[in-house]
């Protein structure tokens, strides 16, 4: 689905500004975790364009997304892929924000946003391709207007920070829009860059999925008091949100865009989730945490919650969710097939992009590293057995 | 010609490279307004506003991972650190961000940042304000590390920098920013001797003597001295500390067999340790001496009164020079 993610805020965009000043008490919520859609006086005005159709839309995204996330796990499981960072459970935190941005915003993304990946339109084969080994960014930036995902923790939080200065400097109305985690909120670079935003009232969005858990360590580890309350000592207005609530994240992230929009500066959102699987496919997390736990955020579950919500209204339907499936299936063979199929990279290549302009010490290493390949009688070095390089 | 500092020469590069391409921003602490605490970015800020000469709030990490963002926006950031002692809370952006976007992306980003950082001691400030943090840099591939050190080459190589579309650390050696000379602005830097080459400052037959930055001068006082005793030295001004131009470095060599490399710092893992390994592979047979450093110690950079001891001076520098030729020195007797 496509909305244009502007809203129309007006009046609205100053009480939405209100209501997200000093402590924040309770999440928005639009979507119970029961399926019932709760009316909110301030936040249904920015999802009031959003039909049935929208709705089903939103389901299917999430489904797919989540099926991604288990094939690539799966592929993790059959030594396809060398790891997996599983986003199991941020789903709607995912889709909500990442299907409310316009194709010339741009996303500073960690590792874990692979199904806002999704939504910016990346080609399947992409997603899993540093994690076959077989590049260091999956992408073309520009091509999705989508960074490469950031694996040190909150250091994109700047880069997001210094293209909104770019953004402000060029006059334009997109927003740079940066995604992290609790943990990352400790990070010095998070802060810094929460500085910058403030002092030069840049159009960024800081989109903080808490998923409750930094690989073993809890969130309650990183602050007392909840990560959004933290913006307000900034001078950031913020918002909580019930990141498993899809239309929630979607309402929360556009009143963030159209501030941004507006020249409104900044804007911090908290999308409380919870991190349903491990941190890597090479963590255990059953050695750190107490499984009632997943049990009550298994009830919370994002797109349990919207099918439960299409049911009330009568929308789920065989059709939709047979539609779905195929869908997932399709998408999920697609990226099984790009990644199975990939050709391995050529040995020179790792003196490839070092440099966009020749350096006479790197010349020097590629030409004594080609002759000795050539020494094997094999030029291209692909055919050497790993234990004679 | 007209005849600037070295400081005033930055300046006037750094205006250029803002008035040719309006994608040069500079970032910095105190570089608006008060135009710099060494006054490299005097009044540039009013000239160009506040948008292109940016003051910033005190945080390094910061002034580079924002520099990263304009990058992946298309511009050109030009990030002053206000002494080589602070460059280290920005050294994850440094050595993470902005070296390895170009390769992480396989070319598809550019990091056309200047990392702008006064080094060396010799002022006689407190701790932080004079190291020689270098090799940190030349270690890490990526990025080009330059220096410079008279006030032609400061106004012509900050222009390359700036132009060039890999990062590229500029050292600029603060004890030298008031040292005068003559500039001639008129130059097309595009067609100037490119800025990863060295440059033989003196003629010499008997011993190569390479210097970068601050010791520039110094080596060329030490040549000068030497002659008076009948020394020929070669004196060579790196300029480029990654890559190093050991074409120039080599030929040399082949010629005098003897090599000394200073620097101000400290000796362990140091570059001067690059250039005596890499010429010892490259002219093993022609070197008559086993190559000579004189450097700073291993040591943290020491309270202002020592600081002399701790820095390389036109004596040391010769009694390193007397150790290549073989002469009297201050090590005569000792092995090893």
């Amino acid at each position: 689905m496509s909305t244009d993610g502007t809203g129309q805020g007006g009046e609205h965009a100053s009480s939405s500004a209100q209501r997200t000043s000093g402590p924040v008490n309770g999440l928005v919520q639009l979507i119970t975790p029961a399926g019932e859609r709760v009316s909110d006086p301030e936040f249904d005005f920015w999802v009031r364009d959003i039909t049935d159709e929208q709705l089903c839309s939103l389901f299917e995204d999430m489904s797919v997304i989540r099926r991604i996330d288990l094939e690539a796990t799966a592929l993790q499981r059959q030594g396809e892929l060398a790891l997996w960072p599983p986003l199991l459970g941020q789903e709607a935190a995912q889709i909500g924000s990442g299907r409310s941005l316009r194709d010339d915003d741009f996303v500073f993304s960690s590792y874990r946003e692979n199904g806002v990946a999704y939504c910016r339109g990346v080609d399947l084969t992409d997603i899993v391709r540093v994690w076959r080994g077989n590049a260091s960014s999956g992408w073309d930036p520009y091509s999705i207007n989508m960074a490469t995902p950031q694996i040190i923790i909150g250091a994109q939080t700047l880069h997001a920070t210094g293209y909104a200065m770019g953004i402000q400097n060029d006059g334009a109305d997109s927003v740079a829009v940066t995604y992290f985690g609790d943990g990352a909120t400790s990070e010095g670079d998070v802060n810094e860059a929460m500085v910058f935003a403030a002092s030069y009232q840049v159009p960024v969005v800081f989109f903080c999925t808490n998923n409750h858990w930094a690989i073993s360590e809890p969130v309650k580890l990183q602050s007392h008091i909840h990560l959004a309350d933290r913006a307000a000592g900034f001078g950031i207005p913020s918002l909580r949100v019930d990141g498993n609530d899809v239309l929630a994240v979607m309402a929360a992230t556009r009143v963030a865009l159209d501030r941004a929009r507006r020249g409104g500066g900044p804007t911090f959102i908290e999308a409380v989730s919870y991190r349903m699987g491990p941190h890597t496919t090479a963590d255990d997390p059953t050695r750190y945490r107490d499984p009632n736990e997943l049990e009550d955020w298994a009830a919370r579950d994002p797109i349990s919650r919207v099918a439960a919500l299409l049911d009330r209204k009568g929308l789920l339907t065989e059709e939709l969710q047979q539609q779905v499936k195929d869908k997932s299936d399709a998408v999920a063979r697609d990226m099984r097939d790009g990644c199975t199929g990939m050709p391995d990279p050529q040995p020179l290549d790792v003196f490839k992009h070092v440099y966009s302009t020749p350096n006479s010490w790197l010349d020097r290493q590629q030409d004594h590293y080609a002759r000795y390949l050539a020494s094997f009688g094999d030029p291209a070095g692909a055919t050497l057995e790993e234990g004679a390089r | 010609m007209t005849q600037m500092t070295f400081a005033r020469a930055i300046n006037a590069g750094l205006r250029k490279s803002l008035e040719n391409d309006p994608k040069v921003v500079l970032l910095g602490e105190d570089i608006g307004t008060l135009g710099g605490v060494f006054r490299v970015t005097d009044g540039l800020q009013k000239d160009f506003g506040k948008h292109r000469v940016v003051d910033t709030p005190l945080a390094e990490s910061a002034i580079v991972g924002t520099a990263v963002g304009l990058a992946y926006r298309g511009y050109r950031p030009v990030v002053e650190i206000q002494f080589d002692g602070f460059v280290y809370p920005a050294f994850d952006q440094i050595v993470s961000q902005v070296a390895k976007l170009h390769y992480r992306t396989r070319g598809a980003v550019k990091m056309p940042i200047t990392i702008r950082i006064p080094f060396g001691g010799g002022i006689g400030s407190p701790e932080h304000h004079s190291e020689s943090p270098e090799a940190y840099f030349t270690h890490t591939a990526g990025l080009r590390v330059v220096t410079v050190a008279n006030p032609q080459d400061a106004y012509t190589v900050i222009q390359q920098a700036i132009a060039c579309d890999d990062p590229v650390v500029f050292f600029e050696p603060k004890r030298r920013y008031h040292d005068k000379a003559d500039v001639d602005e008129s130059g097309d830097p595009r067609r100037a001797e490119p800025m990863d080459q060295a440059r033989i400052l003196t003629e010499g037959s008997d011993v190569t003597l390479v210097a970068y930055g601050p010791l520039v001068k110094t080596a060329l006082d030490a040549a000068s001295a030497a002659a008076d005793e009948g020394i020929s030295i070669q004196v060579i001004d790196l300029r480029s500390l990654a890559p190093v131009d050991y074409g120039t470095v080599e030929a040399s060599v082949r010629r005098t067999g003897r090599l000394v490399v200073t620097h101000e710092a400290g000796q362990s893992g140091g570059l001067g340790a690059e250039v005596a390994a890499s010429i010892t592979e490259r002219c093993f047979y022609h070197l008559e001496a086993a190559p000579v450093r004189v450097t700073g110690f291993d040591i943290p950079y020491p309270y202002s009164k020592l600081e002399m001891h701790h820095l390389p001076g036109l004596d040391r520098i010769l009694d390193g020079v007397d150790r290549a030729l073989g002469r009297p020195n201050s090590l005569s007797g000792l092995e090893g």
